[in-house]
C-alpha cells in the first residue's frame, strides 16, 4: 500500500482518476477535444475583426469583402467542425477511446 | 397573376402534407422504426426553427436598411454550434439525465426544484415568446397579402385580422394533434420534428431559390453580383462595432435560452452525438441560409419602387420579375418558417405553462393533490392543449391589439435580450456549484425588471410608458429614463438595455449567491448539474420505507397511464426481486419514479407529489458528503482501506507469532523426543546392564545383589513415573478424567502440598499467611494438591538463589479465587513464558531434572477444575498464578 493513493487501483471504484499520461489514442482524442474548444474561440476572435474596419468613407471596406471575408471564415469553420467531428466519431468507436 | 385561392390551395396541400410527414413519423416511431426519424441530420433540421419568418423575410429587410448586421444573428448561434464542446453538450447531457422539460424546468431543477423560479421563467418566457408569435402572424399575413394585392399593401384591418386569425387557429390544431399526442415530454415530439425539418428543407429550398435567381438571373453571375453590392447602398461596411458584437453575443444567448430553441436542442435530443453532427451541419445551415440576403436585399432595392417594404423582397423580387412559381415557392418558405417557430414555441411555452403554473395551481385546489382519485393524466394534457391554445391566442391578441405595424419589427431582438436574463442563471447553474436559489431568482427578477422597463415597454409602441417618463424618467428621476439608465445617454437603445439588464442581472446573481447559503438538495442538485459526466447515478433524496407503495402506485398510475405504470413497477419489482408486483419503496426506487414522473408534469411538480405521499424528503449529510465531495468519498474510501490495512497487518502479526510458535514447538518437540528417547534410554540402560550383571556375574556377594537389585528397582520407578506421567496427562487431554470433588480448606491442601514437595533435599523456605488461606474448597484436592505440589517442586528445583524462598499468596477476586506463587529466583524469560506449559518443555536443559510434563499436566488439571493457571510477567522470580472459579470456593464456615 503506498502513501500516495492517486496510483492505487484499490482507491478509485467508482471513477478511475484521470491518469497522469496517457496512450497514445487517448491522447489524440483529448487533443481532438482541446482542437474542438479552442475552435469557437478562433471564430469569435477572427469574426470580431470587422470592428477594426474604419467607417470613413474614402478607405471603407468594400461590402464585396466583408461578405468574403464572413463567409470565408464561416466555411472555414464548417469545415474545421466537420473534420473534426468525423474524428472523433471514429475515435469514439475505437475501444479505449471513452473520454 | 397567380390568385389568392390557388394560393390558398397551395397553402392547405403542402399543410395536409405536413400533417402526412408527421403523422407517418409518428406511426414509424411507434412500430419501433426509429432510425430515420431519429437521424442526426433531422436534429440538425429541427434546430431550424431559429430561423424563423423575422430571418427569412426580416434579413433582407434588415440588410436592405442597416447592412451587415443581420450577419450578427446567424454569427452567434454558429459559434455556440461550433464550441457545442463547451456548453451544449453538458446542457444535453443533463437534460438527458434529469429528465427536463424546459428551460424554466432547469433552472428550477437546478436550484432545488424551485417551483418559484420555474414560474419567473415561464412569465419570462411568455412575455417575451408572446409579441414573436404575433410577428409570425403578422409575416404571413403580410405574405398573403402581397400576392392578393401585389404592390398595394394596404388592406383593410379587418381582413388582415381575418388571415391571421385562421392561421393562428390552424396553428394551434396542427400543435395540439402532434404537440399533445404523449405526455412524457421525454418521449420525443417524432412527428412534430419531423414536420419541422421538412419545412427546414422547404425553407431553405425556398431561399436559396431566390438567391440563384437573383444572382445568376437577375445579375449575371457572382462577379457581377459582387460588384453590384459594391456599387450600391450597402457598398461600403458601415457597421457599429458596439452592435456587431453586442448582437453576435446576444444572438448566441437567446440560442441557448430561448423556449423553443432549449425545446429541439435539449428535450427533443435523442442521442449526445447527434450533437456532433449538428457542430458543423448546423452552421452550415445558417451560413446558407444568410448566403443570399444581400443580394437579395441589393437587387430588391434596385429593382422595387422606393417605399415597398423591404421585408418583403424575397416575395416581391420574383413577382416582379414574373417567376410566380419561385415566388409561390418563397411564400411557402416563409410560411414555414413561421409555423415551425409558432409551433414549436407554443410546446415549450405550453409545457411550462402547464407543469409551473397550471399543475401546482392544480394541485392545490384540489386539495389532497397527488392522493386524489382521478386521471391527472387527463388534466395534464388539457392543461397543455389549453396552454397551447392561450399561447397562440395570446400571440394573436398581441397581434391585433398592436395593429401589425412596423414596431413589431423590432421585436425579435426585445424578445432576444428577455429571454437571455435566463442565462447567468443556467450557466452559473451548470459550470458553478456556489450558485445559489437566492442568487438566480435575485438576478433573473433584477435583469426581468430592466428588460420590461427599459426595452419591453418602450418598444411595444406609445402609450406603454408615458412620455414624461420617457423623457423626465421615473418618478421625474433623470437617472432612471430608460433609454439612459443611471445618465448614461447617447446608447443605442437596445444596447443599453443589453448592457444594463445582464450587467446588473450578472452581478445580483454573483453577489446573493456568494452571500446567501444554499438548502441541502439544492447543493445536491448543484453537484450533480456541475459534474454531470462524473455521476453516473443519481443522488438519493428519499426517505425509504415510509412511503406506501400502493399510493405510489396510484399516483404514477394517473401521470404515466396504467400500462405504463404497471411495467415500470413490474420492472423495479424484479430488479429488486421481491415477490409480488410491487416493489419496495427504497430511496433509489423513489428516486428513479421522481425522474420519470418529472418527465410528465416537471421537476418541481414531480417532487411536490411523490413528496405528498412519502411525506417528506431527507437529505443526509452523508448523501450530501458521498455526492457532493468527490474528495469525501475519496476520504472515506481511503478511512476504509486504511482499516482494512490495518486488520491486515494485526492478522498478519498473529499470524507470524503463530508460526513462531509452532516453529519453536517443532523444535522442541524434536528436541524433547531427543530427550525422552533418552529419558526411557537410561534407565532402560542400567537396567540392561545391572541385569546382565546380576545374570552373568557369579560371585557377587548379597549386599552387592541387593545394590544392584535396588538400582534396578529405582530406574524401573523412574520409568514408571515417567510413563504414569504422560498416560496422565493424555488422560487429562483427552478429557478422560474423573474428577473426584471433596470438600476441604485451601491451607491443608497448602500443607499437604509443601510437606510432599519439600521433604528432603535442599530446604525451601515457604511464606504464607494462614489466614488468608482459611477459604473452604470443593474441588477435586487430590488433583489440586498435584498441581501445587508441582509448582512448589519447580520452585525448589529451578530457584536459583543462595536463600530460596516461596511466597505463597491467596487472592479474592469477584468471581475467581487467586492463588500466587512467586520464588525469589530468576524467573523465566521473556521468550519462554508462553512455552513453559507445553509439553515436554523445560526452561534449560542444562537443569534436567523432569520430563517437564508437569506444568503442562497442571495446566490440563486446572483446566479440568474451571480455573487456570498463567505465568505472571513482571516479578523478580518466577511467579505462577493458579485462578479457581469461585463456585468451587466457599468461605470457611
Amino acid at each position: 500500500m503506498t502513501e500516495d493513493g492517486a496510483e492505487d487501483p484499490l482507491r478509485t471504484p467508482a471513477r478511475p482518476r484521470s491518469p497522469l499520461f496517457l496512450q497514445r489514442e487517448s491522447y489524440r482524442r483529448r487533443r481532438l477535444i482541446d482542437a474542438a474548444r479552442f475552435l469557437p474561440i478562433l471564430g469569435l476572435l477572427l469574426w470580431a475583426v470587422p470592428l477594426l474596419w474604419s467607417g470613413g468613407p474614402e478607405d471603407a471596406m468594400p461590402g464585396s469583402g466583408a461578405l468574403i471575408y464572413i463567409f470565408g471564415i464561416w466555411t472555414a469553420l464548417v469545415v474545421a467542425a466537420f473534420v473534426l467531428s468525423v474524428r472523433l466519431r471514429r475515435n469514439e468507436e475505437k475501444p479505449g477511446g471513452g473520454a | 397573376m397567380i390568385t389568392l385561392n390557388a394560393l390558398i390551395a397551395v397553402c392547405l396541400t403542402y399543410v395536409v402534407f405536413l400533417f402526412a410527414v408527421a403523422f407517418v413519423a409518428e406511426r414509424s416511431a411507434l412500430r419501433g422504426r426509429v432510425r430515420w426519424v431519429r437521424a442526426p441530420l433531422v436534429y440538425t433540421l429541427s434546430l431550424s426553427i431559429y430561423c424563423t419568418a423575422w430571418t427569412f423575410y426580416g434579413a433582407v429587410g434588415s440588410a436592405a436598411r442597416s447592412g451587415f448586421e443581420y450577419l450578427t444573428i446567424y454569427l452567434g448561434p454558429s459559434l455556440v454550434m461550433i464550441g457545442w464542446w463547451w456548453v451544449l453538450r453538458k446542457l444535453v447531457r443533463i437534460g438527458r439525465s434529469q429528465r427536463i422539460t424546459s428551460v424554466a424546468d432547469l433552472v428550477s431543477s437546478r436550484y432545488g426544484k424551485s417551483n418559484l423560479l420555474a414560474i419567473c421563467v415561464t412569465i419570462l418566457a411568455v412575455i417575451g415568446t408572446t409579441p414573436y408569435i404575433a410577428l409570425q402572424l403578422q409575416s404571413v399575413t403580410l405574405s398573403f397579402e402581397v400576392f392578393a394585392q401585389p404592390g398595394v399593401p394596404s388592406p383593410e384591418e379587418g381582413q388582415r385580422s381575418y388571415t391571421a386569425l385562421w392561421v393562428a387557429v390552424g396553428l394551434a390544431i396542427f400543435t395540439v394533434i402532434f404537440g399533445t399526442r404523449n405526455l412524457d415530454a421525454n418521449e420525443r415530439h417524432h412527428g412534430v420534428v419531423m414536420a419541422i425539418a421538412v419545412e427546414a428543407v422547404v425553407k431553405l429550398a425556398a431561399l436559396m431559390a431566390v438567391g440563384i435567381f437573383v444572382v445568376w438571373g437577375l445579375s449575371g453571375g457572382v462577379a457581377e453580383t459582387l460588384a453590384r453590392i459594391d456599387s450600391s447602398e450597402l457598398g461600403q461596411w458601415q457597421m457599429d462595432g458596439g452592435r456587431w458584437a453586442g448582437l453576435t453575443l446576444l444572438s448566441a444567448a437567446a440560442f441557448l435560452c430561448l423556449p423553443r430553441m432549449f425545446q429541439v436542442l435539449v428535450v427533443e435530443s435523442d442521442d449526445e452525438g447527434h450533437l456532433r453532427t449538428a457542430s458543423w451541419a448546423f452552421p452550415l445551415y445558417l451560413m446558407m441560409m444568410s448566403l443570399f440576403v444581400v443580394p437579395i436585399a441589393v437587387v430588391g432595392l434596385d429593382l422595387m419602387p422606393p417605399g415597398s417594404n423591404p421585408d418583403l423582397f424575397v416575395l416581391t423580387v420574383p413577382l416582379a420579375t414574373g417567376q410566380e412559381g419561385l415566388a409561390v415557392l418563397s411564400f411557402l418558405g416563409g410560411f414555414s418558417s413561421a409555423t415551425s417557430m409558432v409551433i414549436v414555441a407554443a410546446i415549450a411555452l405550453s409545457t411550462m405553462v402547464s407543469n409551473h403554473i397550471v399543475m401546482p395551481i392544480w394541485l392545490r385546489l384540489t386539495g389532497g393533490g397527488a392522493s386524489v382519485s382521478g386521471d391527472v393524466r387527463s388534466v395534464v394534457l388539457l392543461a397543455r392543449r389549453l396552454s397551447i391554445a392561450g399561447v397562440v391566442g395570446l400571440g394573436y391578441l398581441y397581434y391585433s391589439l398592436s395593429g401589425g405595424g412596423t414596431a413589431l419589427a423590432t421585436i425579435g431582438f426585445v424578445s432576444f435580450v428577455g429571454m437571455a436574463q435566463v442565462l447567468p442563471a443556467m450557466l452559473g447553474g451548470i459550470f458553478w456549484r456556489g450558485a445559489t436559489r437566492t442568487g438566480a431568482l435575485g438576478g433573473l427578477i433584477t435583469g426581468f425588471t430592466i428588460w420590461i422597463y427599459a426595452l419591453f415597454l418602450p418598444s411595444i409602441g406609445s402609450g406603454a410608458l408615458p412620455d414624461a417618463v420617457m423623457t423626465e424618467g421615473l418618478f421625474g428621476l433623470a437617472w432612471l429614463r430608460p433609454q439612459a439608465l443611471f445618465g448614461i445617454v447617447g446608447l443605442d437603445p437596445l444596447l443599453h438595455a443589453l448592457l444594463w439588464s445582464m450587467t446588473l442581472n450578472v452581478i445580483t446573481f454573483v453577489v446573493f449567491s456568494l452571500a446567501s447559503f444554499p438548502s441541502p438538495l439544492e447543493r445536491l442538485q448543484g453537484a450533480q448539474f456541475v459534474n454531470v459526466f462524473d455521476h453516473s447515478g443519481g443522488p438519493r433524496s428519499w426517505a425509504g420505507g415510509v412511503a406506501q407503495t400502493e399510493d405510489l402506485m396510484i399516483m404514477a398510475q394517473r401521470i404515466l397511464g396504467a400500462p405504463e405504470a404497471q411495467a415500470l413497477f413490474e420492472r423495479e419489482a424484479r430488479r429488486q426481486g421481491t415477490r409480488g408486483p410491487l416493489p419496495d419503496p427504497t430511496p433509489d426506487f423513489l428516486e428513479s419514479l421522481e425522474r420519470v414522473l418529472s418527465g410528465s408534469v416537471g421537476a418541481a411538480t414531480a417532487h411536490a407529489m411523490v413528496g405528498q405521499i412519502v411525506g417528506g424528503m431527507s437529505v443526509s449529510v452523508e448523501d450530501l458528503m458521498a455526492v457532493a465531495d468527490e474528495s469525501a468519498q475519496l476520504m472515506e474510501y481511503s478511512a476504509r482501506l486504511e482499516t482494512q490495512s490495518n486488520e491486515l497487518s494485526r492478522t498478519a502479526r498473529q499470524l507470524r507469532e503463530a508460526n513462531q510458535k509452532l516453529t519453536r514447538l517443532s523444535v522442541q518437540k524434536d528436541a524433547f523426543l531427543t530427550q525422552i528417547s533418552h529419558e526411557l534410554r537410561t534407565p532402560m540402560t542400567s537396567i540392561r546392564a545391572f541385569s546382565e550383571i546380576l545374570r552373568d556375574s557369579t560371585g557377587l556377594t548379597a549386599g552387592e545383589q541387593i545394590k544392584y537389585a535396588s538400582i534396578i528397582h529405582d530406574e524401573a520407578i523412574r520409568l514408571t513415573r515417567l510413563l504414569d506421567d504422560l498416560l496422565d496427562l493424555s488422560v487429562l487431554e483427552n478429557g478422560q478424567v474423573h474428577l473426584n470433588l471433596r470438600q476441604g480448606k485451601l491451607g491443608e491442601v497448602l500443607d499437604r502440598a509443601a510437606a510432599a514437595a519439600n521433604d528432603g533435599g535442599l530446604s525451601l523456605r515457604i511464606r504464607r499467611d494462614a489466614r488468608r488461606e482459611q477459604v473452604m474448597l470443593n474441588t477435586d484436592l487430590d488433583r489440586l494438591s498435584q498441581v501445587f505440589i508441582n509448582l512448589i517442586a519447580n520452585a525448589r528445583k529451578y530457584c536459583i538463589s543462595d536463600q530460596p524462598e516461596l511466597s505463597i499468596q491467596v487472592t479474592d477476586d469477584s468471581d475467581l479465587l487467586f492463588i500466587d506463587f512467586v520464588d525469589n529466583g530468576e524467573g523465566v524469560s521473556a521468550e519462554a513464558q508462553d512455552m513453559i506449559f507445553e509439553k515436554f518443555a523445560r526452561v534449560s536443559d542444562s537443569q534436567a531434572g523432569g520430563a517437564g510434563l508437569g506444568l503442562a499436566i497442571s495446566r490440563q488439571i486446572m483446566t479440568r477444575l474451571g480455573g487456570g493457571i498463567v505465568y505472571l510477567p513482571g516479578h523478580k522470580g518466577a511467579a505462577f498464578r493458579v485462578m479457581l472459579p469461585r463456585n468451587y470456593a466457599m468461605a470457611a464456615q
